[in-house]
Parts: structure tokens; sequence; C-alpha cells
């Protein structure tokens, strides 16, 4: 690799953490898929040997990432955001639908979903503009710009429809947050969401009365300071009117499936043989494993079919029953130890551009990592995205491949400048 | 703070799930997320041991029952017309049979037609290729060679929660042996069932042998058993009740062994098998007149009436109260202080133990009770001694054979009496208990017990434990208990009078003109009054017809007690069925056909319906 004094240094860390996960999850794959008409490990006919073409054909993917020049990323990434704008678009003249989801070229053999190319093209071009010399996230100016530029496949891909490639646009906030997006953004979000789930929980009106509560039990410990009680009734009257606007929202805007993904994961429908299946299932595969599992290939609920999507957003039950509480552990760690560390490297990133862009795909992977297991093993609701590196598709395998490495690329590069 | 908000939110991530799995995998697993609905366990059943008679001739055996089921799912167009011929239903029918199968599960097997005979199954099984989705499945059920015996075979049904609580090997749907031989050899015959381990899907599919079936294990066949019943003798006296309600129970002395244990009204055993057996059960149980499930020969307890006197004269003898020749005087009743405690059929003036039997001297027995009881210094002493001997012969208590169902009987002590007559408070004498000498009294025989103390006369002093297993094919072997004698507490020698009465019986006593030419029967008729409540009244019926006896004399190959209810006086019916019993086994043929026929053809049933019939009746007549 290296010519004379052109050299480039990967972070081999990274790359042998995405080396392992995709090993692991075609391991998985292979269980979950396995059927009596398959002929050995290479059968291409079945969605294991599929996912091998595609395990394969991202080695290729890799080495163009790599090859091209790391400038190139911040130079085309406007050009590259507006290919996947047209290619967003272009689902609603060239699209295949499939169960009402329009969200994929079909050529012939295989399809490709752009939504799962559209992140990382997203996250260089959030990178360029945040890393643009004049932009300053603390203007409101900028912060629109920023909220735009998300803003545009966000609605593209609502009007597929794809409510859950959505909630991953929601990991921008942090590279945001990173550059000096004021704080409060991030904590009016999460404190929405908590007086939503605890809307949906309790109901608004109890949620209403503690929150004149907590209002009361405040303004009585700052008497002091002598608050300004308008500013408390302010506050506290938009805090109960989006508590009854959620209850509204919720009753009225959601459809029947979302209420229901909501209110079983709030415990409030114990229903194992409706909508509740797919969670009920999964959660008994895991609950199956125990500590080391029931090894590879012999995990009855998995051979069973019991678990819907196993191979694609539920995998990770897979590894729960085959693998037991270890196997999953290891799984875990690996993503925790695969984001920390770019967000690590995205820290050294001697350039702006670099460590938004680092921030960025850290904060994609968490949202995906977490979302996913959180559904798998009962603790969310069930918002239908992939395990990256893991589950089963070449759309998603790609764009996660594509994302990663081309931080990888930054990264390598970055070394290469000092 | 910018800088590790996102790694904090990893790491507790990370923490939040590894504590879910923790929870889930090795801590707590909630109920119901444990249970495997991926595994499949598929019993094999094995065929259910034969049962033979004592000569080993079929009584019980298996016969395949064809079921044509069908999975909805898989069912392709198909010349209905013809199928529904070979099913021998309309097009109607099957379409609805068809409908109901797919509401249940289209993809689970339903029943179509259930137990097709052979016949139909023949024609059937060749052209089923056809018919994709349908197929047939065997089962197996009992198959009974023999239409009498209900009572001794058992049935077969299905386990209750109770039994499955109780014993973990039953699953639900099994079927355990209820009854009879089916439930008391139930682990003999029964064999062990072979497990197959099968994984599904979640369509419930079979997907294969879980882990390629090395948890499976075969079925064991059940053992066949020999039972000691001989079946010939059992038909005969099925023939011999036809029309009269009671028990007869025959046993061979030298071993226990049950010949022949009939009651009646009984039912064909074949009725518990096959498409009707629940409407058929229904019928049996709720036939309270008839009472047929209720076995009469183990489960009735009567008054045992004058075969009682046999032993009466056994315990005065023992207890040497009296010798054999002592002759005691009969006035035509037993006199106490002037009173008549007991009224004798007939003055028989001075009397002795043999022909006192053959007589069934009522003053001769009564004197004999009272010198038993009265040579102990209280009459609570000496009515213990006289019930010691009694339980000797295995009265009073459970016998201990190997059927499921059966009565103490009862035999009075010191403790009932004083009980009875709030001792210490008053006294009570032998008079005031004097008519257990005859039988009456307080004491209560189940037949099988009439049939036992019988048999350890005819031994002259010990029995076998009645039982109904000859032979366990295969082991070889019966339980130990029945191999193991059982000593009465009367010695040898003092049979011999008593047994000398029993055959004077026949000779010139009450059964005189029932004897069997060339086989010397020893034997006792017996009365025995008894009562039923109508609207509350308690009404006398006509006495119950009792006989006991056992042949030839010397070398006894059979002991006998029937009963038949209401059947007056003990050798008008009772009597005579014994003794065809008796040549019927001994010899195989009859020769007193006058007697076979005034059996064969008399009824009781008039007898019967007195008490339901609501008028006033007469009895005795």
């Amino acid at each position: 690799m290296a010519t004379g004094k052109r050299y480039v240094r990967f972070d081999w860390l990274i790359i042998f953490i995405y080396i392992a996960l995709v090993a692991m999850g075609w391991i998985n794959i292979y269980s979950a898929s396995l059927s009596d008409s398959a002929k050995g490990y290479f059968d291409f006919d079945q969605i294991y040997g599929k996912q091998m073409i595609w395990i394969g054909l991202s080695a290729i993917l890799i080495i163009f990432v790599l090859a091209i020049e790391s400038k190139f990323y911040e130079r085309f990434a406007s050009v590259i955001y507006i290919a996947s704008l047209v290619l967003l678009l272009g689902l609603f003249i060239f699209g295949r639908t499939i169960a009402g989801t329009t969200a994929w070229y079909d050529f012939g053999g295989f399809s490709i979903q752009p939504s799962e190319f559209a992140k990382a093209a997203t996250a260089l071009a959030l990178a360029k503009y945040v890393s643009d010399i004049q932009t300053n996230m603390e203007e409101v100016r900028h912060q629109v710009g920023a909220f735009i530029i998300l803003a545009l496949p966000v609605v593209l891909i609502i009007m597929q429809p794809d409510p859950g490639s959505v909630l991953v646009y929601a990991a921008f906030v942090f590279p945001l947050y990173r550059e000096g997006l004021h704080g409060v953004y991030l904590l009016l979000g999460l404190f929405a969401v908590v007086l939503f789930v605890s809307t949906l929980a309790f109901g608004a009106v109890w949620v209403a009365l503690a929150i004149l509560l907590i209002a009361a039990l405040v303004f009585y410990k700052n008497r002091k300071k002598r608050p300004s009680i308008m500013k408390y009734v302010l506050v506290v009257a938009g805090c109960i009117a989006f508590a009854f606007s959620v209850s509204y929202i919720f009753n009225n805007v959601f459809k029947q499936h979302h209420r229901d993904r909501f209110n079983i994961v709030l415990g409030k429908e114990v229903d194992a043989r409706g909508i509740g299946y797919n969670t009920h299932q999964s959660e008994i595969a895991i609950a199956n494993g125990g500590w080391l599992g029931k090894g590879w290939t012999q995990g009855t609920q998995t051979k069973g079919n019991f678990v819907p999507e196993q191979h694609t957003d539920y995998i990770f039950s897979t590894v729960g029953e085959e693998w037991g509480f270890v196997g999953s552990m290891v799984v875990i760690l690996l993503f925790v130890g695969l984001i920390t560390r770019i967000v690590y490297k995205a820290e050294k990133q001697k350039n702006q551009f670099g460590r938004v862009y680092g921030y960025s795909v850290a904060a994609i992977l968490f949202l995906h990592f977490f979302v996913n297991i959180g559904m798998v093993t009962g603790i969310f609701p069930t918002v239908g995205i992939p395990l990256p590196f893991f589950s089963y598709g070449g759309s998603a395998l790609w764009g996660f491949t594509i994302l990663l490495f081309i931080f990888v690329k930054l990264d390598g590069a970055n070394f290469h400048y000092s | 703070m910018r800088k590790i908000v996102l790694i904090v939110l990893v790491l507790f991530s990370g923490a939040l799930f590894a504590a879910r799995l923790f929870y889930l995998q090795v801590y707590g697993t909630p109920q119901g997320l444990k249970q495997n609905s991926a595994v499949k366990v598929v019993y094999d059943y094995p065929q259910r041991g034969y049962m033979f008679d004592r000569n080993m001739q079929l009584m019980v055996s298996n016969q395949p029952s064809y079921d044509v089921m069908v999975i909805p799912k898989d069912v392709k167009p198909l010349d209905t017309l013809e199928f529904c011929s070979l099913l021998k239903i309309t097009k109607a029918e099957f379409k609805n049979i068809l409908h109901k199968a797919r509401m249940y599960s289209p993809r689970l097997p339903s029943v179509v037609i259930p137990q097709l005979n052979k016949a139909d199954y023949a024609s059937l099984s060749e052209k089923m290729y056809k018919y994709e989705g349908f197929y047939i499945q065997r089962r197996s059920l009992r198959e009974y060679q023999v239409h009498h015996s209900a009572n001794v075979l058992g049935y077969i049904g299905e386990v209750n929660n109770s039994i499955i609580e109780k014993n973990p090997y039953y699953q639900m749907g099994d079927l355990i042996g209820m009854q009879g031989a089916e439930s008391e050899y139930e682990s003999v015959l029964r064999g062990i069932k072979g497990v197959k381990y099968i994984q599904k899907d979640r369509f419930n599919r079979d997907l294969g042998p879980y882990k390629d079936g090395i948890y499976d294990t075969l079925p064991e066949r059940g053992h066949d058993i020999q039972l000691t019943i001989d079946a010939r003798l059992q038909k005969y006296g099925k023939e011999l009740m036809v029309n009269k309600h009671g028990g007869i129970v025959a046993l061979e002395p030298s071993s226990g062994e049950i010949l022949a244990l009939v009651t009646a009204p009984s039912y064909d055993p074949s009725l518990l098998v096959g498409r009707d057996r629940s409407k058929n059960f229904t019928k049996l149980w709720y036939d309270t007149i008839n009472k047929p499930l209720y076995d009469r020969g183990l489960m009735g307890e009567y008054p045992p009436g004058s075969p009682f006197k046999t032993l009466t004269g056994l315990i005065a003898l023992q207890e040497g109260v009296i010798g054999v020749d002592e002759r005691i005087n009969c006035p035509g009743g037993y006199y106490y202080n002037g009173r008549r405690l007991m009224a004798c059929h007939g003055a028989h003036g001075p009397i002795a133990m043999v022909h006192g039997i053959a007589a069934s001297c009522n003053t001769y027995f009564a004197t004999l009770y009272r010198r038993i009881i009265d040579k102990y210094p209280t009459p609570q002493e000496g009515t213990d001694h006289w019930k010691a001997h009694l339980s000797s012969f295995g009265l009073g208590n459970f016998l201990g054979y190997d059927l499921p169902s059966g009565k103490r009987g009862y035999i009075p002590d010191a403790e009932f009496y004083n009980r009875w007559y709030q001792y210490p408070k008053y006294n009570w004498y032998s008079t005031a208990t004097i008519s257990n000498s005859i039988g009456q009294g307080e004491v209560l025989l189940t037949p099988i017990q009439m049939a036992n103390f019988t048999a350890a006369i005819a031994n002259r002093g010990y029995y076998y434990t009645p039982h109904i297993i000859k032979n366990i094919i295969g082991p070889d072997t019966i339980p130990k208990k029945y191999t193991e004698k059982h000593l009465t507490t009367i010695e040898p020698q003092h049979f011999e009078p008593v047994i000398k009465g029993m055959r004077e019986v026949y000779t010139q006593g009450t059964a005189s003109f029932i004897q069997i030419p060339g086989i010397e029967i020893c034997g006792k008729t017996g009365t025995a009054e008894n009562f039923t409540k109508i609207d509350g009244k308690r009404v006398q019926l006509t006495d119950h017809s009792i006989f006991v006896a056992f042949a030839p004399m010397d070398n006894p190959k059979i002991a006998i007690a029937v009963f038949v209810e209401n059947g007056y006086w003990g050798s008008r019916w009772a009597g005579r069925i014994a003794g065809l019993m008796i040549e019927k086994y001994l010899r195989g043929e009859i020769t007193r056909t006058d007697m076979e026929k005034y059996v064969l053809e008399g009824s009781l049933e008039d007898e019967y319906a007195k008490p339901y019939s609501g008028k006033p009746f007469t009895i005795n007549r």
C-alpha cells in the first residue's frame, strides 16, 4: 500500500469490528433462513446465499470507497446529496411497491432501496454545510438551513411511506448538538418524549395534574428568587396543551396499528396472538437461549419460524436463542465498541467536515442499534428498521458499508495529512 | 458536555440491553416465555396386551380402527361424487364436514369419518391416492372375543385430570384401564409408550425429528395375561342368570383361582368400544334398576343366612363347647327363660352336628353360639374370640383379590355391641346377639367372601387369596400374595363332621331334589330376609336365595357361592344354579337337563317389578 511517503493508515479496529459483525450476521442469517431445500453453504437460491453475494459485493464497494480521494467526498457532497434526492423522487415514477411502501427500484433479480443510501448522502451534505466557514449552529438561520437539508429526504421518505426509516434522521440532532446547537433542543426533545410516553401510559389528565404539582413544587422552592408567575403559567400551559394534543393525535391521527405498537410496549394490551405476536415470539426465542444458547442452527424457535422477519429486523432474536446471554452480550459490546470508537475517532479529526460526518455515522448506527434491539427485546415499540451489518438485505448492508467506510477513508486520510 | 452526550447514551443503552437480556435469559424469565412451542412431543402407543382365559382361549384382543382424516389446506379439487359414495355420505354432509374442518384449522388434521370398519377401509384404501389432503389414520381399539365377563375384564377409557396429576406417565387423551383386569393389570397390559420429539414450525407443521431423534424412544408392547376365569363356565353362568339379579362366584379351592365371577344383569363388553361408547356408557350408568355396572359378586353385602351355620359349627368344635355326637333337643325353636327367642322350621328333636347342618336346625346352632360366647367370662371377650375365628376365613375385611371393586362385609365385635347397647350403662349378653348364629343378625358377607369360606371348608382349614391372574405371559409370574396359604384358626379334624353335614344336605336335606348323579357335592342352602324403602316406608321383599357348595367332597375342584336376589328359598334358584355350574365345570356337559331348563326359562323379572309397580304386592310365593 505504501508508495514512498504517501501512505494511508486506516483504523483497523473499526474494520475488524465491521468484519466481525458482518460475519456473525451471516452466520445467524444462515441459521434463521435454513430450509430443507438448502444445498450447502453456497446455495445462492437461499437467503443466506444471497446475503453472501451482498457481502462479497460489499468488499468490492469498500475498495472503491477507500480508493477514491478523500477530498472527493467533501467536494461532491452536495452532488451526492442531490443525486440521492433524485433517486428518492424517482421512486414515485419507477418505484416498486412492496407491502404498501414504494421504496424499491426493481432490477429483475434484485431490488435497491435508495433510502438506505440517502443516510450517507445526507450525512455528507450536513457535514459539508456545518463545516462551512460561514456556518454557525448557534444562529437560527443556519439551524433552519441544517433543518432543510434533513427535511428534504425525510419528506420524500415519509411519502413512500416508511416511518421507520424517517426515525433515523432524528440521529442528526447529535452531530448538530456537538457543533453548537443549543442543548435546549436536545432537552426539549427528551422532555417531549417523556411527556409523550407518560401521556400515553397514564392519560393526559394525570400528566396535567403531575405537571401542575411539579410546577408548584419548583415555584415553592424558588420563591425567594421571586420568580415570574407568568413564565410558570406559560410553561405549564404549554406542557398541558402538549399532553392533550398528544392524546388527541394518538387517538385521532395515528392509525390503529401505530396505537397497538405503543400500547404493547406500554403494557396496556397483552395480546400474544395478535399484534404483539412478533415481539412476544421474539422474547420467547431470546428467553429460550439461557446463558449459552442452544447452539448454532439448534434454536427450536428459530427453526420453527416462530419469529416473523427473523432474518431481517428480528435477526437479534436468533442470536439470543442460539448463542444465549453470552453471545448476545458479545454483539452488544461490539456495537457499543464500534460506536464509541467512531465518536472517539471523530473527535480526533483535524477538520470539521470529518468530525461532523463521523458523529453522523455514530449517531445513525446508534439509533439503529437502540431502536432495533429495543424492539426485539420488547422495550421499544415495533419500528421496522434493520440492525446494521447484521440484518439480511443488500441495500441496507451496502448503505451502512458506504456510510462507515467513507468515514474510515476520511479518518485514514486525516492521519495522512498530519 | 457536548463531546460526551452521545458516548454516555451509547454506554447507557448497552447497559440497558444487558440488563434486559439478563432478565429475559438468565434471571427471571417471565412466566410463559420458557414454554417451548417449537418442539412437540408425540407418543407412540404400543399394542395393549391380550387377555386369555385359563384354557388360553382368547378373550380380549385389539382391533385396528380406521379414521379418515383431512388437512383442509392440502385438499385439491376432487371427484366429490365418487368420494362421497366411497365414504357412504351425501354430498351435503361431506361439504359440511369439510367446512367444519376448515373452521377448526386449515393446517391441522380433522376427522372426516371416524372408525371405519374393515370392509369399508379395504375398498377405500386403494383409492385414497386420488384424494390429496385426505388420509387414513390407524388406531387401536379393544376387541372382545366374548360377550360376557364385562365385570371381570373391565374397560379402557380416557384418563382424567386427577389421574394425570397422580401419575405423570399419562397425558391428556391417553387411555387407561378402568375397572376389572384392565385396571388392575394396567401397568402390565399397557406396555411403555414410545416418545418422539418433533420440530414444529409456527403453523404447527412437522419439520422432522428434533435433533435427528436422539431423544426418541421406541414403544414396548404390553404383556399378555392369562386369567383364571374359565370362559365357558363364565358364559354358562351368564346364561343361567338371565332374567335374574345376583351373582355367582366360583373358586378353585386348591389355588384360590377365580373360575367364574358372574354378575347379573351385566352388559356386553363390546358396548364400551367404538363410536357409540359414550352413549352406551351413559345408558348403563343411569340404569339404576338393573345396575349393570355394579358387580353383585363383589359389591353386594348380604346377611349370609344358613350357610353361616357351618362356621358356627366349626367354631363350636374348635372351642370345644360341643362334641361331634352330642345331641341337642330342638322343640321347634330356641327357648330362653321360657321365652322363644328364635323359631325353627320344625321340631327336630334331639339332633347332632351332621344332621343339624343337613336339617339347618336353628335351635342347634343358637345353642352352639351361646356356648361359644358364654365360654368366656364376659360376652365381650366371647364375641371377640368368635370374631377372630371368622376373620381367619377372610370375613369382615377386604379379601385382597385383584379386582378394583369390593366391600368389607361386616362381622360385629364387642365394641359394636357396647355402643349399640350403651354399655356399661346397660349390659348385653349372648342372647342379644343370637341371630348371628344363623347368619342373620349383624353379619354381612359378600358373595365372594361366601365362596372363599366355602373353599376354606373344602380345603379343611386354609385358603388362598382369590385372584383372577393365572399368568403374566412373558415374565411368567403372578404376584406373590396369591401363592401364600392362609390358615384358618380351625384345626383340620373339625371340618370332617361339617363337610359330612354339607354332603347330607344333598343326600337327604334341603337340597336332595337337586342332586347331580355321580358328583359328590357338599352344599348349604340359605335364605335371607331383605327390605327396601318405598315412599320412605320399610317394606319387606321376597327373600334372597343363597347357596354355597363345593365338589367333589374329597379333593375338591370347585367351591361356589350363588346369590339370587328375591329368589326365595335357597335351593329354588341358587341351589339349582350352583349344581349346574359345578356339573358344567367338572363334566363339561349337563345331565340334569330338567333342572337346566327350569333355570334357563325361569324369570324373576315380575318379582323385581313389584316394588316399582306402585301397587300392593305379596312376597315369598
